[in-house]
């Protein structure tokens, strides 16, 4: 990697990212994208790009605490942000359980996308606590209480992460497991 | 004492799974060596005709722009095996998206910028890419892909079939599709004193390291490609592809290492797609559903690069009794991208369209479409006459058939409401053939009661490593975690792709053989040597021998759909499959892969096309919010189960490969299904709602 000056000119900026706890500052482009500033400035390419336009949540990270696509977010417009990307997730040796649910339930074949869904995961099961609902949640459920999790609603809620190797199935039965 | 459960067939865990879901397998350009450079291509905007000039000096003018190539500068290749691999060769352009310049920058954004800005002038030509079954330029091939005849004929179909009691004749068509796998392809290259060293996304890097070394006239010793983990190919990384020669040439020519990932908006164009098909189906029977003539008769679309046909009507020599039987392709080279592999060409396409005359025949016969098949088994190969060494087909059936509760089937369609939705269940067979390819292996013996087995294997999210650490554990009677499996290196020993659902046999075979030679080695020593003990194997005599079986994997598939007569939506309730493909090695992995490959049959039967666009000549789906890859809320709840067959014929496993029936049948079955909810046979794929909706009345 080239060395970066940490000068603002017409077209960078200097910004800190933090990133699993971690503070990064950081001369960057202005179009770069919180992805790429991942993965090819500070060097964690746990944030796969699959599409780099929004369309398949390999990107997924939490951004603040929320899940998005940080092939969408421009890197500048987050200073002073906290992310959280796949490798922020494990307390050390130990794995999230989310991870270790993906693991035990081979919820993953190439793995390309499996970050994605693992980040995704998490910020959706704090959505569904935090009483979020989805298209598919029953109209009478009483505002802000927590989602019930039902494969149909962990279904809905993962959509926006695509998977070629087609791992759903058990995707969906790995979050269940944390979800219960 | 324990006995810990033999290694070979119990469902271990992959080993690369905790680094995938922490972060640390890391992939193609997931390694930024210093000084790295970025490259993007840039694709032509016409469908044919020639570049007449590049605009390199106004945007090597902008910042961190190191070069530009075209054909114009471009390295000279010694001309590649495969033409689509002719990158920047010369003017020429063949298909819209064929790469007529390369960019190098010194960042992505850069790098994408200067791309975008570069202009380039084209003489263009009239384009012709229309697949119509009646195009004047369709031939008849030598071969289809597989390298198989194009054309097989047994007895009399001409005189038998308008002799039959019950006919069938229907034409079925399957738009483009596309493998998109979920990480684009993508190359780092470096050069290092006459040492050429990529990192690309393949599905077997053996085969990259030989053609990066013929087409830079290179020896294969100057030449190492990496594959460490690969997200994903079905088909599409199967050989190489232009990224790899693209970013080979960069670095030569900035002097720097690259790192070059496709657009995904650039996939469509360049690495491949499965040739949309027009197929005809006749199927003469006699009142007792037993099938007397046979015709599957092919149409398909190639480039004018290259010749690939996709092998569709092949499935229906090996299906069922046919007495006389007419399986054929015609081809045309059209101005479009050239075709490739996708998961199961030929019996995915082809057993579409046979398992919906079927199911037609079944309707026509009044039969239970369960029972035809049955009644249509044959003891032989029908194509060849030769005995399978195993085929269990209507034990799937039947297997299928219960777990399923195909017995209470009402056959009448359209008939099952529940408010909006129509309801209906379909079935259809699969059927895979047994391919594999020489390999070598080296396994090795540690003081320390450790093993070390190499073979250049590639791991595309099949569980490679952990399959293979089962075999040799197996075979030299050791704990599986005293084994350790080093792959995805051409430095390592030679071994063929993961492709043709041949990987776990073709490399495995030459695991099992190195590791066999190792244990009688170990047995004549006293302990093991300070420096181990290394044996290797290849198992180029073993393949090269004729079997005298005919050699396939079979499945049946069950689906039950909802079709919403309000919206046209059609959508999976179930999906179940039952599989007959020798010694299932891993149930864990396996069952991923079975279910994996089901999902992509539930895309190719609803959601997924790629249409050609007659006036740019070009698909019109460029990425994946117009190319509807299944999304979770399109995937039910996936059951997959298999029958143990015991086949000596095979190889020392008894396996055969899994990476691609679960495709085979699976958009016939939902194909069918929809017909049982709504008694609409629509036969053009994939059956999206505007196609189905016309068919459907609101509640009445
Ligand atoms: S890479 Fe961000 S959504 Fe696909
Ligand atoms: S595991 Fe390969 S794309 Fe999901």
């Amino acid at each position: 990697m080239e060395p970066t000056s940490q000068q603002e000119t017409a077209h960078s900026s200097v910004l800190t990212l933090h990133v699993n706890g971690t503070p990064h500052t950081l001369t960057l482009d202005h179009r770069t994208t919180l992805l790429d500033a991942l993965r090819e400035q500070v060097g964690l390419t746990g944030a796969k790009k699959g599409c780099d336009h929004g369309q398949c949540g390999a990107c997924t990270v939490l951004v603040d605490g929320r899940r998005a696509n940080s092939c969408l977010l421009l890197a500048a417009a987050h200073n002073g942000a906290h992310v959280t990307t796949v490798e922020g997730l494990a307390d050390g040796e130990r794995l999230h359980p989310v991870q270790q649910a993906f693991v035990a339930r081979d919820a993953l074949q190439c793995g390309y996308c499996t970050p994605g869904q693992i980040c995704s995961a998490v910020g959706m099961l704090a959505e569904a606590a935090e009483g979020h609902p989805s298209y598919v949640t029953p109209p009478e459920h009483p505002p802000g209480a927590p989602a019930a999790l039902t494969a149909h609603e962990i279904r809905e809620r993962m959509s926006g992460n695509l998977c070629r190797c087609g791992a759903y199935p058990n995707i969906v039965d790995a979050i269940g497991e944390v979800a219960t | 004492m324990t006995h810990p459960p033999p290694p070979l067939g119990t469902p271990a865990v992959r080993s690369e799974a905790r680094d995938k879901v922490t972060g640390a397998a890391r992939y193609a350009v997931e390694h930024t060596p210093p000084g790295c450079a970025y490259a993007v291509p840039v694709p032509a905007t016409v469908a044919r005709g020639r570049v007449t000039a590049v605009h390199a000096e106004e945007v090597l003018a902008l910042p961190g722009v190191h070069a530009v190539l075209s054909h114009e500068n471009a390295p000279r290749l010694k001309e590649p095996d495969d033409p689509t691999l002719a990158v920047l060769q010369n003017d020429r352009v063949p298909h819209r998206g064929w790469y007529v310049a390369l960019v190098v920058a010194d960042t992505p954004e850069n790098a994408s910028a200067a791309a975008e800005a570069l202009r380039v002038e084209y003489a263009a030509e009239e384009h012709d890419v229309r697949l119509t079954a009646d195009h004047p330029g369709l031939y008849t091939p030598q071969e289809a892909n597989s390298e198989v005849p194009a054309v097989r004929e047994r007895g009399d179909f001409d005189a038998a079939y308008p002799a039959a009691a019950v006919r069938v004749d229907a034409t079925y068509t399957m738009s483009a599709l596309h493998n998109h796998p979920m990480e684009p392809h993508a190359s780092t290259a470096w050069w290092d004193d006459g040492h050429l060293t990529a990192r690309d996304s393949s599905q077997g890097s053996t085969k990259v390291r030989d053609t990066l070394a013929q087409v830079f006239g290179l020896e294969q010793g100057q030449v190492t490609v990496v594959s460490e983990h690969v997200g994903g190919g079905f088909g599409s990384k199967g050989t190489p592809r232009p990224q790899v020669v693209l970013a080979a040439m960069a670095a030569r020519h900035t002097g720097r290492p690259v790192k070059l990932a496709l657009p995904r908006r650039q996939l469509a164009a360049v690495v491949g797609h499965r040739a949309p098909t027009v197929q005809r189906v006749r199927l003469g029977a006699g009142a007792d559903g037993v099938i007397t003539a046979l015709a599957h008769e092919v149409v398909t679309q190639t480039s004018t690069v290259k010749e690939f046909v996709e092998q569709a009507a092949v499935p229906a020599r090996v299906m069922y009794t046919s007495p006389h039987s007419r399986t054929s392709h015609q081809v045309v080279a059209l101005d479009v991208p050239s075709p490739s592999w996708m998961r199961a060409p030929g019996e995915a396409s082809g057993m579409y369209a046979l398992e919906s005359a079927m199911d037609e025949l079944a309707v026509a016969t009044g039969l239970d479409p369960v029972e035809l098949r049955l009644r249509n088994d044959p003891d032989t190969e029908p194509d060849s006459g030769k005995p399978f060494s195993s085929r269990h087909l209507a034990e799937c059936l039947r297997d299928g058939a219960r777990r399923f509760g195909w017995d209470r089937r009402d056959p009448r369609p359209g008939i099952r409401r529940e408010g909006d939705l129509l309801l209906g269940t379909g079935v259809a067979a699969a059927t895979y053939p047994v391919l594999i390819s020489p390999s070598a292996a080296t396994a090795h013996a540690a003081p320390d009661g450790t093993y070390v087995i190499r073979v250049n294997a590639t791991d595309i999210g099949t569980g490679a490593r952990t399959v293979l650490a089962q075999i040799a554990a197996d075979v030299l009677g050791a704990p599986l975690e005293s084994v350790r499996v080093e792959i995805g290196s051409s430095d390592l020993p030679a071994a063929p792709l993961a492709g043709g659902s041949s990987g776990t046999a073709s490399w495995g075979w030459s695991v099992h053989k190195a590791c066999a030679l190792l244990a009688e080695r170990l047995e004549r020593y006293d302990g093991v040597p300070a420096e181990g003990l290394t044996a290797a194997a290849d198992t180029e005599p073993e393949v090269a021998e004729d079997s005298p079986y005919a050699r396939h994997a079979f499945g049946a598939q069950f689906a039950e759909v909802q079709a919403d007569t309000v919206t046209g939506e059609v959508r999976v309730r179930r999906l179940l499959g039952v599989y007959a493909a020798g010694r299932i090695l891993n149930p864990r992995t396996a069952r991923s892969q079975f279910i994996g490959a089901m999902a992509m049959g539930i895309g190719m039967a609803l959601t997924e096309e790629s249409t050609m666009d007659p006036a740019f000549g070009d698909f019109a789906e460029h990425d994946l919010a117009s190319y509807h890859v299944p999304s979770c809320a399109d995937v039910p709840a996936i059951e997959a189960y298999w029958i143990d067959e015991d086949d000596p014929h095979l190889n020392p496993m008894g396996s055969k490969g899994i990476g691609e029936i679960g495709i085979v049948g699976t958009a016939a079955a939902i194909a069918n299904a929809v017909h049982h909810a709504t008694g609409a046979r629509l036969r053009d794929l994939p059956l999206t709602p505007d196609k189905v909706l016309p068919y459907l009345d609101p509640a009445s």
